[in-house]
């Protein structure tokens, strides 16, 4: 029993030691920020943000398309199914609509950026610090937080709420589509009932959990590639750990984020 | 007037002892060869020299400023007047060669893009890769990587230059050359050179003065001359390359005996 006490101890003081490293890593990654911005900032990281915004957003697009049709054709099929029992079709156009703005829309562009570019950005980490990349950094006297991790921060927190953006759009696409087929509902009709169906809160509730998702993607994934020790096989460890955890992180944070708004709403 | 002090510097890996004790001053225009066997901890030295890593007791004063010690912000002036090769080159593969050189021109001064090109120019030049500077460095040979990495370490012109095993992985010949080019950057830029190696004949090709590496400790400090005269037993048998006799140790006949005496040997 002690011994059991002793090692669910161990795990949860590693398991915080984890956390506590992430948020070191978001303050210092946060202070490296003004470095990547166009006019103060310097421009060579400008670039480099752009051409990250570039692989990790626009790169996504279609990925992120097609999976968010997929899922808003799944989610108003699944609901339809039941709703149409009731004779409550029309609060298909609600289930999705909200459905994909307040949860799956910033949740289905983490995921996806998370098995797309988490594992990239930790591979690359990881094969910088084993190649003495890093090291080099270090001695020209360039901090690898600014040159390495403030670029790719930046371009996440602005390209994952854009993917979430387009999540959401074609997810809500996908919505109207089943609905012409199941009720010949017109495209301009559906594009009125959603907005009807949608307040602000709903989407800024969205922006918010996906600009906490891009900073935990994009921490996870460098923490993970700067803990990189040894040779080719700790990257490919490096790799599957950043997905998985960041995947993880992803999803405890999204709990946390729906209790808040949820907590703090009006009923 | 000494450039670099090494006073009682003490490094320990999980208890075990690698640097012990360690004394040394490099002075400013020479060149200071550390030479050591595989093991005898001249890597570590040089991390610790490079303040890559901080030891558990002892300091490294690099022009007046002890680094094992000082603020970030003190140990990136210093690093600014430091140029380091390392073994595997350690060029950022995502860049050209001139970018890699211009790299830290671009992060250290404010100079105008022409002028930095030009720079970029004249320090390739003189490591002889004029032409290759709109390579990748996965395009070049071993000996053009290495060559590429000291006309980076070389961009801020620095006072002190750093070279990790220059020699390690070519053949005779590119290795010579890469000598000459250590010779050479000394009398043209008039700086401090450090060099790690194991190489004799590289070793005593450039050196000014040796740093003979044992288990940690210098067996033996001083000029080309007192090293080569040196009666050190340890000294003269990495001198006179004589093997250990690794396949006769206590522990290897006791495995065999016990292994002869088993019973699928002799039944």
């Amino acid at each position: 029993m002690a011994k059991f006490v002793e090692s669910v101890g161990r795990d949860t003081l590693k398991r915080l030691d984890y956390v506590g490293g992430l948020s070191i890593g978001l303050w210092d990654a946060v202070r490296a920020l003004r470095t990547t911005l166009p006019l103060t900032g310097n421009r060579y990281r400008w670039k480099a943000s752009i051409v990250q915004m570039l692989q990790i957003g626009v790169d996504a697009i279609p990925m992120v398309g097609l999976m968010a049709m997929c899922c808003g054709f799944i989610l108003a099929m699944q609901g339809g199914s039941e709703l149409r029992r009731y004779g409550a079709m029309s609060l298909v156009i609600d289930l999705v609509a909200i459905g994909f703005t307040r949860e799956i829309g910033p949740l289905l562009a983490a995921i996806a950026v998370s098995g797309r570019s988490g594992s990239a950005i930790s591979a690359e980490i990881g094969t910088m610090m084993v190649s003495e990349e890093i090291d080099t950094l270090k001695v020209m006297a360039i901090d690898p937080i600014e040159f390495v991790v403030a670029p790719k921060l930046l371009a996440a927190l602005i390209t994952i709420p854009c993917l979430t953006v387009v999540c959401n759009v074609f997810g809500i696409f996908a919505g109207w589509i089943f609905m012409f087929f199941s009720t010949h509902l017109g495209l301009k009709l559906y594009v009125h009932e959603v907005f009807d169906s949608l307040v602000l809160r709903d989407v800024v509730s969205g922006f918010i959990k996906s600009i906490a998702f891009a900073a935990i993607i994009v921490l996870v994934g460098c923490m993970e590639g700067f803990s990189v020790r040894g040779g080719p096989e700790a990257v490919g460890r490096s790799t599957t750990a950043a997905v998985v955890k960041s995947t993880f992180l992803v999803i405890v944070a999204d709990m946390f984020f729906t209790a808040i708004f949820y907590f703090t709403g009006k009923h | 007037m000494s450039i670099i002090s090494v006073r009682n510097l003490v490094v320990e890996y999980g208890g075990r002892r690698v640097l012990d004790g360690l004394n040394l001053e490099v002075e400013a225009g020479e060149t200071m060869v550390l030479l050591g066997g595989s093991g005898a901890g001249k890597s570590t030295l040089l991390r610790n020299l490079l303040g890559l890593e901080r030891p558990q007791s002892g300091s490294v004063v690099v022009k007046g400023v002890d680094i094992t010690t000082c603020s970030p912000a003190e140990l990136k002036r210093v690093r600014r007047s430091i140029g380091v090769s390392f073994q595997s080159a350690a060029l950022f593969n995502s860049l050209t060669v001139e970018d890699n050189v211009a790299l830290p021109l671009r992060e250290h001064t404010s100079l105008a893009p022409s002028i930095i090109e030009l720079d970029v120019w004249m320090k390739l030049a003189a490591v002889g890769l004029a032409d290759c500077g709109k390579l990748y460095p996965q395009e070049l040979s071993g000996g053009m990587r290495k060559r590429a990495s000291v006309a980076r370490a070389l961009a801020l012109d620095p006072e002190i230059l750093v070279f990790d095993e220059p020699s390690a992985g070519l053949d005779p010949i590119v290795a010579a050359e890469l000598d000459d080019l250590i010779l050479f950057s000394k009398r043209v830029f008039q700086m401090t050179v450090v060099v790690v190696t194991h190489e004799l004949a590289s070793a005593f090709r450039i050196a000014d003065r040796i740093a003979m590496l044992y288990n940690g400790t210098f067996l033996a400090v001083g000029s080309k001359d007192e090293i080569r005269a040196s009666q050190n037993p340890h000294l003269r048998q990495f001198l006179d390359r004589v093997p250990d006799n690794i396949a006769t140790t206590h522990v290897v006949e006791s495995f065999f005996d016990k292994y002869l005496r088993s019973p699928e040997v002799t039944p």
